[in-house]
Order: structure tokens, then C-alpha cells, then sequence
């Protein structure tokens, strides 16, 4: 495929790598910065005013030998200068030594990686929830709040304010900046990935009908969980949840047809799918295996070997729904949310018929599904197969509900 | 908290209600989000309205009065109906304005109701 849509997308692709590559500095030395002296709103700016001279004086005065290195002295100075404690002076001084040898000529291909520190701090659970992968992508790529606020659907002043307590708590509640412990650290990386899988978007694409990823930050979320993985190389959920969001974005370009009309995932055409990111998902979970230390495998690893067995249609041409089915308990019984049971009962249907996936939908309380858009497009589409009459309220419901025009439009051609 | 869940909508989008081709899915979406509303307990009233052609606008200025057919300004988006709920926050508000049909064509804004007004 080389038509102009493939063209555009490329670009796209180019202009995302090249972004992620410039936020790739930043994210490094401001966590260098953060993670010393926990005053993150002081840190930034102290970076962007780095930044700035950088822009005025290697123009003329030509780029140093190692340009983070600059950069972060720089900051460092300003920092300290605007310190309003001599501790943070004194926090700052053993690398401030570090440096002046690298600048002596110690070359370093990079400013050390305190990324994963500085995520664990995003993800503290003194932070409270909603704040938490805003803040990752703020501090970790440098996107701007108003980008984050409509990523998330909040409105960017609600957004900035809840970005500034967050880093307020960072400096003042004292949150711990030693490395978390053997034993919590498994729980504070997944708090971590919980905040990543939660910028990729709801990738909800496993039942017809059922909405498809908006919005989100996919790349972002994407280079992130990578962070993670090369930061943390023996955490399986790590290396699950890269393998999941590999998968989502392998179907991508799939979920769309020609005319742009919504098609579910059953009946996506395989060799649609990009390869290569499926081929690499497959290899990161097989790699989350190799490190499984647990009995269960985890939420993201049960959820990318659903995934995978989806993608192995590519070369069987059927769905395992059996095997779909054993994994949604397993999952259920890691991390019980709804979107896992609507999920398993769509699955059971599959398998079973869909009598047995509407006993499964039965099973899930009322009261979680209200505004659920997967419950009601599975329990439309099962009721219909069953030629029951009440399966048009649930369809109505579903087109109701969801925020995707394509979605909408093939609900309402499905009568 | 009530919201009204504003919906602007593009001459494109009214030209829909009209149009043998696209106006049961316009009016089905937009029946279908009422009723999810009503379902989810929320709805606290609204209207459609008509096309904003149909509007005159008035204006008295001292001894000046005007009366103009047709809206106030010429914008790309004109108002196009409204939906009155309470929830929680301004960001269950927000997801619902999402839903709205109109959200990926026009826009839709999204506006607190004024609390009581003080008793002098």
C-alpha cells in the first residue's frame, strides 16, 4: 500500500518520531532535576529558561560537545540560584562535581536515566489518581497542559490546577525519593503502567459494536511503556503492557474501511493489520513470560494474550474463542472491572452462542453498565441473533452512548 | 450540578434534518442520545430548535428599536438545541457533551447553571 493515506500517515509517523526524539532530552534531564530536588514547577521552568539560552548562544558560540550536559548545568544553576532552601543547593552539588569532569572532557552519549524514578513519583499513591498520567506526560514528554486536557475531555484550566497540586504534593508532602523496596516496587511500577494504559485511550474494539480508540495519546503512551521496560527490564506486567498497546495499534489502520465506515474486529481483514507491530507485540509478550514470577500472569498480560490470539486469525483464519474465554477469567480474576466481564460474556458467546454470552451479560449488576457503550452494543448484537424483541432498546442505548460517528453510523445500519 | 450541553451546529449539519437521504440517521442519533440520557437518570429538559433561519432577532436601543429576520451574527455554528442535566461535575459533563452526535461535526459547549440569584 503506497496510496496518499499511507503517504500522509508516514508523514505523521515522521513528525511523531521527531517530537519524541526532541521530548526525549527533556523528559531525561528534568527527571535529573525532579528527582533531586522534588520542586518540579521550579525545575521546569529553570529547564526552559536552559533552553532558551541554548537558543541565543550556540548559534554563534556553536554547540557544545555535549549538549544535555550544557543544558542541565545551566539548569542547575538557575535552580540553585532561585533556591529556597540551601538543602536544595546541597542536593544539587555532588552531580554539579559529576558534570564539571564530563564538560573536562568525559564524554557521555547521555545525561543518566532517572525517568523510572521520576514516573514512580507521578504515580505515587499520595497522587491522587486522575492527576497521575497527566502529570507523567507533562513531566516525562513536556506536552502542554491544554494538549493533556483535551486528551483526557477536561477542560485545560481544570487540568492546569490539578497538575500544579500534584507538584505540590511532590514537593511538600514528603513523599519518599528513595528508591520504593524490593516488595513495593512490582505495585508502584504497576500504578505506573495503570497511568500509561490509561493515556493510550479506550482501545475497547473486542466486541461488534463496541467503540473504537479516540483520542488518547497512542504514541506517546507507546514510547512510554517502552521507557518503562528498558528502564525496568525484568517486570513482565512492563513488557505485557507494551505487547497490549503493539497489538491496539497493529489494528489501527483496519479499523476503518475505504469509505471510512466503522468494521468490527471480527471482520477486519488481516493482512490490514501492520505486521511488524504485531510481530514485535508477540515478542513482548513472550519476553513478559520469560519474566513471569508470579503464579497469574498480570491484568496486561492476560489482556495482550487476548490480543494475541485474536492476531493469530492472520495465519489460522479462526478465532480460538475457547482460549479468548479462559483468559477473560483469568483476567477477571487478576483485575475484575466491567470492561473485563462484558468482554468474557461477548467471548462466552463466540464459543457457546449467544444465549450463553446473555446469561453471562445478565450476571454483570445493573448499575455498572448504565452508561457502559460495550454492554449495550454486545447485548444489542446478541439479542438480535436470538431474534429477541427488546434487542433494538439495547441498540438505540449503544448508539446513544458512544462518542465514535462510525460506531454510530454501523449501529444504525445494523437494525 | 445542572449543565446545559449547548449544540452548535454547522448549516451542513441542519441541512440534514431535511434530507430524505440523512435525516433518519440525524434524527435517530439524536433520539438515541435523548433517550441515554433519560436512561442514565440525568435528563432535566431542553428543546431543539429550529433552523436558525427562522429566528428574529430584536433589539430596543432607547427610542431605537430594531427587529431583524434571521440571528443576531452570521457564524459557522449556529445554536441548534440543548439538553439540560445534573451531574456530578463539570467532567461527567463533559463526557456526556462527547456523545452528543453534533460533537464530531459542530461543537458543543458545555456551561454550569447560575446558582440562585441572592435575595435582597
Amino acid at each position: 500500500m503506497s496510496g496518499p493515506d499511507e503517504l500522509s500517515r508516514r508523514a505523521v509517523d515522521a513528525a511523531n518520531a521527531a517530537e519524541l526524539a526532541a521530548r526525549d532530552s527533556y523528559g531525561r534531564l528534568l527527571a535529573r532535576l525532579v528527582v533531586r530536588t522534588r520542586e518540579v514547577e521550579q525545575a521546569e521552568d529553570a529547564l526552559s529558561e536552559a533552553f532558551l539560552s541554548a537558543l541565543r548562544q550556540w548559534p554563534s558560540e556553536g554547540v557544545p560537545d555535549n549538549p544535555e550536559a550544557w543544558l542541565l548545568h545551566v539548569a542547575k544553576r538557575r535552580l540553585s540560584d532561585s533556591a529556597r532552601h540551601r538543602a536544595l543547593r546541597t542536593a544539587l552539588e555532588p552531580t554539579l562535581v559529576i558534570e564539571e569532569e564530563h564538560q573536562r572532557g568525559v564524554r557521555r552519549a547521555q545525561v543518566d536515566d532517572d525517568r523510572l524514578t521520576m514516573m514512580l513519583l507521578c504515580a505515587h499513591p499520595e497522587i491522587e489518581p486522575a492527576a497521575r498520567a497527566p502529570l507523567m506526560l507533562q513531566l516525562v514528554l513536556g506536552l502542554d497542559a491544554a494538549r493533556i486536557a483535551s486528551a483526557f475531555l477536561t477542560s485545560p484550566a481544570t487540568m492546569s490546577q490539578r497538575l500544579v497540586r500534584a507538584k505540590q504534593r511532590i514537593r511538600d508532602s514528603g513523599i519518599q525519593m528513595e528508591e520504593p523496596t524490593e516488595s513495593d516496587r512490582d505495585a508502584r511500577v504497576q500504578d505506573v503502567l495503570d497511568a500509561i494504559y490509561a493515556a493510550y485511550g479506550t482501545g475497547w474494539d473486542a466486541a461488534i459494536g463496541a467503540e473504537s480508540s479516540v483520542g488518547g495519546l497512542r504514541a506517546e503512551s507507546i514510547w512510554l511503556a517502552r521507557l518503562v521496560c528498558a528502564a525496568s527490564p525484568s517486570s513482565a506486567e512492563a513488557h505485557g503492557l507494551l505487547a497490549l498497546l503493539l497489538y491496539c495499534e497493529s489494528r489501527q489502520r483496519a479499523r476503518r474501511d475505504a469509505a471510512g465506515r466503522y468494521v468490527p474486529l471480527d471482520e477486519q481483514d488481516p493482512r490490514a493489520w501492520d505486521r511488524a507491530l504485531y510481530l514485535e507485540a508477540e515478542l513482548m509478550l513472550a519476553a513478559a513470560a520469560e519474566r513471569l514470577t508470579t503464579r497469574l500472569p498480570g491484568r496486561f498480560q492476560l489482556e495482550a494474550a487476548i490480543q494475541s490470539v485474536h492476531t493469530r486469525r492472520a495465519e489460522s483464519g479462526t478465532t480460538d474463542w475457547e482460549t479468548i474465554v479462559q483468559f477473560y477469567l483469568g483476567l477477571m480474576q487478576v483485575a475484575p472491572s466491567v470492561g473485563a466481564a462484558v468482554g468474557h460474556a461477548a467471548a462466552i458467546a463466540s464459543a457457546y452462542g449467544a444465549r450463553a454470552g446473555l446469561d453471562a451479560l445478565r450476571g454483570i449488576p445493573s448499575e455498572l453498565v448504565q452508561s457502559y457503550q460495550p454492554y449495550w452494543a454486545v447485548q444489542a448484537h446478541l439479542l438480535r441473533k436470538t431474534g429477541a424483541s427488546d434487542a433494538d432498546a439495547a441498540r438505540q442505548r449503544a448508539i446513544g452512548l458512544t462518542t465514535d460517528p462510525a460506531v454510530r453510523a454501523f449501529l444504525q445500519a445494523s437494525a | 450540578m445542572k449543565y446545559a450541553i449547548m449544540v452548535y451546529e454547522t448549516a451542513a449539519d441542519f441541512a440534514k434534518r431535511n434530507d430524505p437521504q440523512q435525516a433518519p440517521a440525524y434524527w435517530g442519533s439524536y433520539a438515541a442520545y435523548s433517550k441515554a440520557l433519560s436512561d442514565a437518570g440525568i435528563a432535566r429538559g431542553g428543546a431543539g430548535l429550529l433552523p436558525p433561519s427562522s429566528a428574529v432577532t430584536l433589539r430596543l436601543r432607547g427610542e431605537k428599536r430594531t427587529v431583524q429576520d434571521g440571528p443576531f451574527a452570521e457564524t459557522k455554528e449556529m445554536l441548534g438545541g440543548m439538553f439540560l442535566i445534573d451531574v456530578p461535575d463539570q467532567e461527567t459533563a463533559l463526557e456526556w457533551a462527547a456523545r452528543c452526535p453534533s460533537a464530531t461535526t459542530g461543537s458543543v459547549e458545555v456551561r454550569a447553571e447560575l446558582p440562585p440569584i441572592p435575595q435582597s
